[in-house]
């Protein structure tokens, strides 16, 4: 996944769970059956996570641009330059 | 969210931490439930009323419990347990509680009941203080839910009193 995908996957997470509770709260205390809530919400977590866990190629559409190992060789790396910049006292 | 394993394992910790609280919520709800139970009890006949070889006194009841505990049962109930005390006051202990009979309702149709029944548990006291003696009879109930907070209660019933002499 990319950096994008990543943040729709949580994002996604979140509001999925959230949906799935309290949609399952709202039947299971309409319908007065505990066991109704309870299968909603485990419905809830199984579908949320088939959409937001395994890496979908939608996750994917800002795909990071690596470099091409042979294109590195080419480009050495930049030598860190150290610059100080000292005050200049004044006596 | 780098990773499958990243990713699998905040969904599980935030869908416990939500079902925890969705748990909570269903069990707030109990406050709201509108209850009316109803209860009598009937002694019948004082089988026999001796004092034991130790000192202490004690009585044989039969008992005609009537009782209707259906809207105690909300959506968050597992069961409901009850049970009759005999309470009265001594010289020695200003509140004395003796369990006489405890059933466990597990459904909702069961909660609407009578029985007839001699004490499942012995009616003995701290020493010899039974004759003449007035008591209450008590219904208390524990709503045992299926998450959450459990809530209890009772119904007083007054008026009964022991023989004076031993039979």
């Amino acid at each position: 996944m990319d950096w994008q995908g990543q943040k729709l996957a949580e994002q996604l997470m979140q509001i999925l769970l959230l949906i799935a509770a309290v949609v399952a709260f709202v039947v299971g205390y309409t319908t007065a059956s505990f066991r109704t809530m309870m299968l909603i919400y485990a419905g809830g977590v199984g579908v949320t996570t088939l959409i937001t866990v395994p890496s979908w190629p939608f996750f994917n559409r800002h795909p990071l641009k690596w470099l091409d190992p042979s294109e590195a060789e080419k480009h050495p790396k930049p030598e860190v330059v150290v610059s100080s910049k000292k005050k200049s006292y004044k006596k | 969210m780098h990773s499958f394993g990243y990713r699998a394992n905040a969904l599980l910790t935030f869908a416990v931490t939500i079902l925890a609280f969705i748990c909570a919520i269903a069990s707030f709800s109990d406050n709201f439930s509108n209850q009316t139970p109803s209860a009598q009890i009937q002694i019948l006949n004082i089988n026999w009323f001796q004092k034991q070889p130790h000192g202490n006194d004690e009585v044989s009841l039969t008992l005609n419990i009537t009782a209707d505990l259906q809207s105690l049962f909300t959506w968050n109930t597992k069961q409901v347990f009850a049970f009759v005390a005999a309470e009265y006051k001594t010289s020695k202990n200003s509140l004395n509680q003796v369990s006489l009979w405890d059933a466990i309702i597990p459904e909702k149709e069961q909660a609407n009941f009578w029985i007839q029944i001699s004490n499942k548990y012995r009616f003995i006291d701290q020493g010899h203080n039974l004759r003449g003696k007035e008591f209450n009879l008590t219904l208390h109930w524990h709503v045992m839910p299926k998450t959450g907070k459990m809530f209890a209660d009772k119904i007083v019933m007054s008026g009964y009193r022991l023989p004076n002499a031993y039979r």
